[in-house]
């Protein structure tokens, strides 16, 4: 019972060992499967999730338990369900997943067996990022540990539940991370998203009711139904509540990830754990969430990490994971260099996200090569509105337009250095 | 119904379609391209962008694609605010940064959805400073040209091919822009509806390289209404000429046939208009060339000479023309120049269709089954176009699990994705694997007695008043159980037959299997091999055998063949012995064959492409086509060589001829109404073959002569041979080009449909002549099973959509793709004749006709004692006939790969 203030890292070790089952089991591990499968109903289970105020930790941040309870129970009990694990953590800037992946698989198995009753699905999918060969390894032995131990396959502590989980390694592409596009992916076709509705709770993988949720998100699932409710709301400090993993990286003193309670203000976040700026180095401006989110500028360091907190200052949370933009730091370039992530990883399915995202390469690069035009910034403009959200397909490119939208609105003289110094240069020529 | 508001006007539309449909039924105009009526909603290209309000006071709204937003009752919407507009043209821009400025050489160019939709949504001007990103193209075959530049990635290609045609060959590869639509490597497409890419595609990706070879722009094309001549369903095209040839042939769209799409026999199969064996002027023994009028004297002289001169018809030629044969030589000297079993089958088929019963189902009717019970045929290569709409009614049972779970039908990728928990129940009895195989969830193979003895079985266990084979296998009885309580189950069961394996019994039990099934919408559909196979059969005449006897006894001693090679019809010495014996042989044909080289006098008659004429498809259903330009003297149309030599008629014209067929036979006199005559005008005027478009009229023939040929006049329908005429208002069965302003594509036909995907405004073309009514006792002669006689194999003629049908043979493109023939045996067959595959095989016929080597090819589905012969090759016709052989592997001297005659 000790770090309670940090149950998602408890049994991380600063020696980089991993926590076997028996660690894990000694320090509360697999409690909370016991008491949900001997104690709780599956609709009781989702309702425990659903008022501690679990968020959604993949970006979207939707309420754990009502997503649970929005899949199709009582029709027919009998019919197949699915649960599947996105651990595709392919966000540029966000490796906070991998921690808990290669720490602490058990936290992960042991969320997704509760997550799996709360629904009764009787399959599960771990999709893990093709490149986490550390997690696979772990991951797949965990998951002998916990079978051999009574906690996977037929009757899981001897209930009359049933439940086989199979990891997945992806075979690549950012898109997977998408969710419907992880069930295309799980099904061997090609990674392009679906159209919602149908919602993959209603149809997902092969058609069956489906609910795809974030590893940290099924890493906090454990301790709530360990330790309870009113345990969980008491750990976030604002309106969100909880713990969550926080990352920062860039010129800071100490790049790495901490767990703090939700609503932990960003300037803690980047002077306390991290050390603030490395010396000789100023903050120029951050993205909270990871790279498709939006720019935040030093005015906006007393913002707390909640979602609605940084969506009102004009970004989002994301994966809670920050990138850091200093004063040396051409934010121009630091945009091309997001833009060209997201233009490569495009599927290809929709046109704005497709066309749109390598003529937006097009011109940052003519801009930075001294070729840009002052219209140019129009047309970028404009581009990050035709991109923007409702307009594509999924969520890719709007993300993408993220970054470039706030880097034109904070960092506008910038652009206009490369394209103005091109004037001049011209006409001393 | 569902009441909408677009642009402030108010609309009563269908609830629960999708927008963008629901604004081109009511004729608005609204960009599109990843969308397709026969596919539905994809939502990839993000073109059909509109402004929807949430309620009457929302002042902004906000932008959705109409594609992906179902109608739903007081619904709000603009088309044309600003927003909308600017995102559509926005959207253009970005399709155009990589799509080449090549329109003035690409093939595509003025029938381009992706020109019409980029004018229409006012991109002019490219802002686009970077590099295009260029891919290199495929070799895709004889059929289609590739050229991946252009590619806007819609994505309609690949779900067509892959999704709607159900093969696997054409795929996406790559990712963001770099998105690739190809083949893994160079190579024939292997899909039987390739050509249909070249209409999906909005754009010119994939071009018809047959046209290629001798290209035209759409505005220079000639065309008229037509019908495909090469299988017995009837599907619409539009086939187009320039310069005297045939150039192409497209879709032309038919709500009740067939919608969007045609198979490539259909499409491809037009070479034989313009081949170098085209009989172009009249000849004695085939020798001397005479001119027309010394043609028809000869014609006329010979037959007031001849001894009751007898008459064969053709089931690939009109009504029109078998009636004026018939009337020519009179009714009892009339023969229907069917192969004898087929004529048989089709003889029990006609009875099947009036008296049975069971109403015969369009393809739109096919594509709404939710349980088929195939017997007896391998559709996709005897049928194709049916195999295509048998694929769509697959999915009905997804569209039913879809409608439970709120999905709309149109929400494609959605439904398509509950396919793996709802089959629809479809069972195909075959003689060995079919094409359509990976749409059914149950497949049986057998010789035709045993899939006979299945369907009687299936009728049984439907109905125990039905008769049951006798000692039928355990494992085949508790298959017809399956089949049985399937079909019961189903409101909509379908079943299929035809005339491929050549057996009364399948046919018979296919009606057996009907009969049991007493609701209001079980249907019966026989598949056949020709264009008018029905047509001449419900005309009724003598079968071919009888004509044979005629001749070889002296009770006649001249012949009149229209446009029919025995050859193909009967063994060859059979053949033989009646032309030899006959004092006169006459024939009526386009393309040289081996009957016209025995002709004393031959006559060139017109193809489909330069004739008129009504046939009849297997529905029953009788169709009008029209000549797409003037046939070149002295080429005449068969029903006129025959009418102009005939004395004291009352026909001058084609419509006379229709009208008296009509009138002769109760079951014709529907086919007035398959289309309008020639006396129909709009307001004065005949309706133009050529689009208004129509360049370079006065300068096509000036290195001839300057001054401007007149116009051939048309007496016989109710077209010109020119631009001028009416083109408001034209009656489906007369349209001859599909356009509307600002739609110079194929997708203008929305402006012609009642609504998107529906039947065309005013009625689809055609007439259905006659509706099943009644009933027919049960068949009871069952046959026993099939036992393989020792040593002794039983010829199975398998069908190929490229060779069975024998004008497409000389469609060069065609031509490329005939199946490589062959023989096929059963392995334990193989084994016990010591062959492998790839060894030559000597078969010979018991009756002596013929000893043949051939190369082997083991097929594991086939049963033993049956030899499977890929038909096709015209030096292999005598294969056609199911006769017995026995084999042997061939001895290495003898392995010439020819045919010897005893």
């Amino acid at each position: 019972m000790e770090k309670m203030d940090k149950p998602l890292t408890k049994n991380i070790r600063s020696d980089r060992a991993f926590a076997t089952l028996a660690d894990y089991e000694s320090t509360g591990g697999y409690q909370g499967l016991r008491k949900a499968i001997t104690q709780l109903q599956p609709k009781e289970a989702q309702h425990w999730v659903k008022e501690a105020g679990l968020r959604g930790r993949g970006g979207a941040g939707f309420n754990t338990g009502l997503k649970w309870s929005l899949v199709p129970m009582d029709e027919d009990a009998a019919q197949t369900r699915y649960l599947v694990v996105n651990a595709d953590e392919m966000e540029p800037g966000t490796f906070k997943d991998r921690l808990l992946l290669e720490q602490d698989p058990h936290q992960l198995i042991e969320g997704v067996i509760i997550a799996a009753y709360a629904i009764q699905a009787s399959i599960a999918y771990i999709f893990l990022r093709g490149e986490y060969h550390l997690a696979a390894q772990r991951l797949a032995n965990a998951l002998l540990e916990a079978r051999a131990k009574g906690y996977l396959g037929e009757h899981v502590l001897n209930s009359g539940f049933n439940l086989e989980i199979y990891l997945h390694t992806s075979a690549g592409r950012y898109i997977c991370g998408e969710e419907t596009a992880l069930l295309n992916a799980l099904e061997g076709k090609r990674a392009t998203p679906r159209a919602k509705p149908p919602f993959p709770l209603v149809s997902g993988l092969w058609g069956k009711p489906t609910v795809v949720n974030n590893v940290e998100t099924l890493c906090n699932v454990p301790h709530i139904l360990h330790y309870g409710v009113e345990w969980y709301q008491s750990l976030g400090r604002g309106a969100d509540k909880g713990t969550k993993l926080f990352g920062a990286s860039g010129r800071i003193k100490h790049p790495g990830l901490w767990e703090l309670p939700m609503g932990t203000p960003i300037r803690e976040i980047i002077e306390d754990h991290a050390g603030g700026m490395r010396d000789g180095y100023k903050l120029r401006g951050f993205l909270p969430g990871g790279a498709s989110t939006d720019f935040l500028l030093p005015e906006h360091l007393d913002v707390v990490m909640d979602y609605d907190a940084v969506a009102k200052a004009g970004s989002r949370m994301g994966t809670g994971t920050m990138i850091i933009l200093d004063d040396k730091t051409c934010p121009v370039q630091m945009v091309l260099n997001l833009e060209q992530f997201f233009a490569q990883e495009s599927c290809g399915w929709c046109t704005p996200c497709r066309d749109g995202l390598p003529w937006t390469v097009t011109l940052l690069k003519d801009i930075i090569a001294g070729r840009g035009r002052m219209e140019d910034l129009d047309t970028l403009s404009g581009l990050t509105r035709m991109l923007g959200p409702g307009n594509t397909f999924c969520a890719l490119a709007p993300g993408a337009m993220e970054p470039l939208q706030s880097a034109l609105k904070y960092f506008r003289e910038d652009f206009e250095r490369y394209i103005v110094g091109n004037i001049a240069d011209m006409e001393t020529a | 119904m569902a009441g909408i508001e677009i642009d402030g006007c108010s609309y009563v539309v269908e609830d629960g379609n999708n927008l963008l449909s629901a604004c081109l039924s009511l004729g608005l105009d609204l960009p599109y391209f990843c969308w397709h009526p026969a596919m539905g909603s994809a939502g990839a290209c993000r073109q059909c962008a509109v402004i929807q309000y949430k309620d009457a006071e929302d002042k902004h709204g906000r932008l959705v694609m109409a594609c992906m937003t179902p109608v739903t009752d007081a619904m709000r919407i603009s088309l044309a605010t600003d927003q909308a507009r600017q995102f559509r043209s926005d959207n253009i821009e970005l399709l155009m940064t990589n799509h080449p400025h090549d329109c003035p050489v690409c093939e595509e160019g003025g029938e381009c959805h992706l020109q019409d939709m980029t004018v229409m949504t006012g991109h002019t001007f490219r802002r686009y400073r970077g590099l295009k990103r260029t891919h290199n193209n495929q070799n895709l075959g004889p059929f289609i040209n590739h050229e991946m530049n252009r590619c806007i990635a819609c994505y309609r290609c690949v779900r067509f091919y892959n999704d709607y045609a159900g093969s696997d060959d054409l795929q996406v590869f790559g990712i963001h822009n770099n998105v690739y639509f190809g083949r893994f490597e160079d190579g024939a497409l292997e899909s039987e509806f390739s050509g249909n890419l070249v209409e999906v595609c909005p754009t010119g990706v994939f071009t018809d390289k047959t046209f290629s070879a001798h290209y035209s722009r759409k505005w220079d094309l000639q065309t008229a209404p037509s019908i495909c001549v090469h299988c017995s369903l009837g599907c619409n095209i539009a086939p187009g000429e320039h310069y005297g040839k045939l150039r192409r042939v497209i879709n032309r769209y038919h709500g009740e046939v067939n919608g969007y799409f045609l198979c490539d026999r259909g499409r491809f199969g037009y070479g034989f208009v313009n081949s170098p064996e085209r009989i172009l002027t009249p000849r004695i023994k085939s020798q001397t060339e005479i001119t027309a009028d010394a043609a028809g004297s000869h014609f006329r002289q010979l037959l007031k000479t001849a001894k009751s001169p007898i008459g064969i018809g053709s089931p690939r030629s009109s009504l029109e023309a078998n009636f004026a044969l018939r009337t020519l030589v009179g009714e009892e000297n009339f023969f229907l120049g069917l192969e004898d079993t087929e004529h048989t089958l089709l003889n029990t088929i006609i009875e099947l269709m009036r008296k049975g019963g069971i109403h015969s189902p369009s393809l739109r009717e096919v594509e709404q089954a939710d349980a088929i019970l195939i017997l007896g045929e391998d559709v996709t290569h005897s049928a194709p176009r049916l195999a295509l709409s048998l694929r769509q009614a697959a999915r009905n049972a997804s569209f039913e699990l879809a409608h439970t779970m709120h999905i709309l039908p149109w929400q494609d990728a959605a439904v398509r994705n509950l396919e793996s928990q709802a089959l629809t129940p479809v069972f195909i009895a075959s003689l060995c694997a079919t094409r359509l195989d990976d749409a059914a969830t149950n497949t049986y193979r057998g010789s035709p007695e045993d899939i006979a003895r299945l369907g009687f079985a299936v009728a049984h266990y439907l109905d125990d008043s039905a008769p049951a084979p006798s000692a039928l296998p355990d494992i085949e009885q508790s298959l017809a159980l399956t089949i049985a309580n399937s079909l019961k189950q189903a409101k909509r069961p379908l079943i299929v037959s035809g005339t491929s394996c050549s057996s009364l019994a399948v046919i018979k039990a296919a009606y057996n299997v009907a009969k049991a099934l007493p609701g209001p919408d079980t249907h019966l559909t026989f598949t056949m091999p020709e264009c008018n196979s029905l047509g001449l059969a419900i005309m009724g005449g003598k079968p071919l055998q009888h004509a044979f006897e005629a001749i070889n006894k002296g009770l006649a001693d001249t012949v009149v063949i229209l446009e029919n090679d025995l050859y193909r019809r009967a063994p060859g010495q059979h053949v033989d012995l009646f032309l030899n014996t006959a004092r006169h042989v006459l024939v009526i044909d386009s393309l040289a064959n081996k009957t016209a080289q025995k002709a004393e006098l031959l006559l060139p008659s017109a193809t489909f492409a330069e004739s008129e004429g009504t046939l009849v498809n297997n529905e029953g259903r009788a169709q009008r086509y029209f000549p797409v330009y003037p046939a070149m003297e002295p080429v005449h149309a068969s029903w006129q060589w025959l009418t102009n030599i005939m004395e004291n008629t009352q026909w001058r014209h084609h419509d006379d001829l229709t009208d008296a067929c009509a009138g002769a036979f109760p079951d014709f006199a529907a086919i007035i109404q398959a289309a309008p005559g020639a006396d129909y005008s709009i307001k004065g005027s005949k309706i133009p073959r050529q689009p208004h478009r129509y360049s370079g009229r006065t300068a096509m023939h000036a290195n001839i002569k300057v001054s401007e040929p007149a116009r051939p006049h048309d007496r016989e329908t109710p077209f010109s041979f020119s631009m001028e005429g009416a083109m408001a208002e034209v009656p489906p069965a007369l349209l001859p080009v599909i356009w509307a302003p600002g739609w110079n594509s194929n997708q203008a036909i929305n402006k012609f449909q009642e609504e998107t995907g529906g039947h065309l405004r005013d009625g689809d073309p055609g007439v259905r002549l006659f509706e099943a009514s009644g009933t027919l006792p049960w068949f009871n002669d069952i046959p026993p099973a099939f036992k393989p006689e020792q040593g002794l194999w039983r010829i199975m003629p398998l069908p190929n959509i490229f060779g069975t049908e024998e004008l497409s043979w000389h469609s060069p493109p065609v031509a490329e793709r005939l199946p490589n023939f062959c023989a096929f045996v059963n392995p334990l067959d193989a084994e016990a004749l010591g062959v492998n595959s790839g060894d030559q095989i000597e078969i010979s016929s018991l009756s002596g006709a013929f000893i043949l080597n051939i190369p082997v090819e083991i097929e594991h589905t086939l049963s033993s004692g049956l030899l499977g012969i890929t038909t096709g090759r015209p030096e292999f016709q005598s294969m056609n006939i199911r006769e017995r052989v026995t084999l042997r592997k061939a001895s290495p001297q003898l392995q010439d790969n020819s045919e010897s005659q005893l």
